[in-house]
């Protein structure tokens, strides 16, 4: 196996898209601005469904998912699961600037040591950016992600999820 | 479809090793310097240097308005893209008028949908009246489409009130011919049906849909797209009204396709896309169209692409369909022996050879499509994933994604070991056991 495969698929890749965190939607509990979003990719027919939970504070209470797809796509939606989950809207907002960013790297990284640390397990997807047919794949759940938030009401105002989201959106279509 | 994919002659090695030669691109590496296995012909083939050179020696030599113009140039580009529409034809047993160039098989099929859509309207007059559809007409396809055959007459039923139904498929995706009876009734105006599924490789009996079809006075649209590279076709002894293929899926360029249509249909047919070139007289007030083909061929064509698609089409007879057809089935034997010797891999299509091509796709349990593409690639391995534009098809079988190999005549019995053995270590890669069960293959 070539080095950029086993980089691609890194252990914590594969542990993740094996014992995904967080699948199985619900009923969204009371009290919260909660929204869903289903995206797919028109391209290979992976798809996700996501639920998001906010509370009136603006953090994210929970999120929920079911989907079908590779082992990039799952795993990035689990991975997203365990950064967001009890984090403000501003930081997921980052957060999400942040990954897709690390995927226009070509596989290089961020060299970025502050991002890195925010990143947490989603740095195993570095690799990803080397095979721009993935790259759609590991950002499936973000897209998701975003599209409920928005929905929800509760975006972090100027928030930068929204343009990149449009733009990953069309590109799939094309 | 007749026997013929089981004629003994097939290419010698010899034979085998000139035709490779003649496609440079085969000889190129990938990461790493694998060598390519090219196993997505289904998707787009690649090109001889006869088709390359036919492009640009259009350009270097023969360049100029086509149709218009009394200088020599232009009589030499004229007589350069209707040489290349005669090849077209003959290479699919048609005369050189039913042949319409389009930009790629979709286009084709969508203008035989829009001008029934026209002639709905009224326009083509009396003569267009076989063409119009109304409310509780009835078009008939098949569960086996590719979206290009399918999407197009979901659309003209919703324009013209007309109602879609379709034929099924058997576990080994063959359509279900006995179907015909029950879905194909008095209401029924159009049959359209592939002739071979880009997924399952099925290859269609082409006799009863045709026979059923005529005995209602119903239309029948043939996707040859998967056939006309792979099987000797003759449209006129099928007896189909219309076909549709692409140039890129035998061995020409994008950007060019061709409408197979029946002369006195395409007389009576209404146009599509208007403009320049496919008009008679044109007054402030009216405009009376040109005859066939040049009526359904409005503004400036894509010459250089036709040109080489006559190339590819006489290249393809030079070797012979009929030896092509052989090697094929040869091919599609090795291919499914090789997915039947990995323990967890299924077949999505008949696991027999007979009436089918050398497109196999297949699941791998436990891994999605997009992660064994991803392995096969990483040992050189070229082969499509996903939905392969056939989603209704998909579902029919319980899956959203699948890996296909197609193979072409070029492929060699070497390059399907390389993918034989890179797709033995898949499941190993993605941690999994292999199965209990000693053959995979259901």
């Amino acid at each position: 196996m070539s080095s950029s495969m086993e980089q691609l698929y890194q252990q914590v890749i594969l542990d993740h898209a094996k014992h995904p965190h967080g699948r199985g939607l619900g009923v969204a509990p009371g009290g919260l601005l909660s929204a869903e979003s289903h995206q797919v990719n028109p391209t290979c027919g992976d798809e996700v469904t996501l639920q998001v939970d906010v509370d009136g504070t603006g953090v994210v209470r929970d999120v929920r998912w079911e989907g079908q797809g590779c082992s990039i796509s799952q795993a990035s939606v689990s991975v997203l699961h365990d950064l967001v989950v009890d984090q403000p809207l501003g930081t997921v907002d980052g957060l999400g600037a942040t990954f897709r960013a690390l995927m226009q790297t070509k596989g290089a990284g961020l060299d970025d040591e502050a991002a890195e640390d925010a990143l947490g397990d989603a740095n195993a997807f570095t690799g990803v950016g080397k095979f721009s047919a993935r790259v759609k794949c590991a950002l499936l759940g973000w897209v998701a992600l975003n599209d409920a938030l928005i929905k929800t009401g509760a975006a972090h105002p100027g928030s930068s999820a929204h343009a990149p989201t449009a733009a990953t959106t069309a590109q799939e279509n094309a | 479809m007749t026997s013929t994919i089981e004629t003994p002659h097939t290419l010698s090695a010899t034979e085998l090793a000139a035709v490779r030669a003649d496609f440079p691109l085969l000889e190129r590496t990938l990461r790493d310097g694998r060598p390519l296995v090219y196993l997505d012909s289904g998707a787009t083939s690649q090109k001889p240097d006869v088709v390359l050179d036919a492009e640009q020696d259009f350009y270097l030599q023969r360049n100029a308005a086509v149709h218009r113009g009394a200088h020599q140039l232009a009589e030499e580009a004229t007589e350069a893209f209707e040489d290349a529409r005669a090849r077209v034809a003959r290479f699919v047993g048609v005369d050189d008028d039913e042949i319409v160039w389009t930009s790629n098989a979709t286009a084709a099929i969508n203008l035989v949908a829009y001008a029934m859509s026209n002639a709905t309207l009224g326009r083509g007059g009396e003569a267009a009246r076989r063409f119009a559809l109304a409310p509780g007409d009835e078009i008939v396809v098949t569960e086996a489409e590719h979206h290009a055959n399918l999407v197009p007459w979901q659309e003209l039923a919703a324009r013209t009130g007309a109602v879609l139904r379709w034929i099924g498929v058997d576990d080994d995706g063959r359509l279900l011919t006995d179907q015909l009876d029950e879905v194909v009734g008095p209401r029924t105006r159009v049959i359209a049906f592939t002739h071979a599924s880009n997924v399952t490789g099925a290859v269609t009996d082409v006799g009863p849909f045709v026979a059923k079809a005529r005995a209602v006075g119903a239309l029948t649209v043939l996707d040859a797209c998967q056939s006309v590279p792979h099987l000797p076709v003759d449209l006129h002894e099928l007896g189909v009204d219309f076909a549709a293929f692409s140039g890129h899926k035998m061995f020409g360029p994008t950007g060019v396709g061709a409408l197979y249509g029946r002369r006195e249909l395409l007389a009576a047919m209404p146009p599509v896309t208007t403009g320049g070139s496919m008009v008679e007289v044109v007054t402030m007030d009216s405009t009376t169209y040109a005859p066939p083909p040049q009526r359904f061929e409005a503004g400036t064509q894509m010459v250089s692409q036709a040109v080489a698609m006559g190339a590819a089409a006489t290249y393809l007879s030079d070797i012979g369909m009929e030896a092509i057809a052989a090697h094929e089935a040869h091919l599609a034997r090795l291919l499914l022996d090789a997915v039947a010797s990995v323990p967890g891999v299924r077949v999505i299509g008949p696991t027999d050879t007979a009436n089918r091509l050398a497109t196999v796709s297949f699941v791998v349990d436990g891994v999605h499509a997009h992660d064994v593409g991803q392995v096969l690639d990483d040992a050189g391995v070229a082969v499509r994933v996903g939905h392969h534009c056939a989603q209704p098809l998909h579902r029919r079988f319980g899956v959203a994604a699948t890996a296909r190999a197609t193979a072409a005549v070029y492929t060699t019995d070497e390059e399907i070991e390389v993918f034989r053995e890179a797709l033995s270590g898949v499941r190993a890669f993605f941690g999994l056991e292999a199965p209990a069960s000693s053959e995979g293959a259901a």
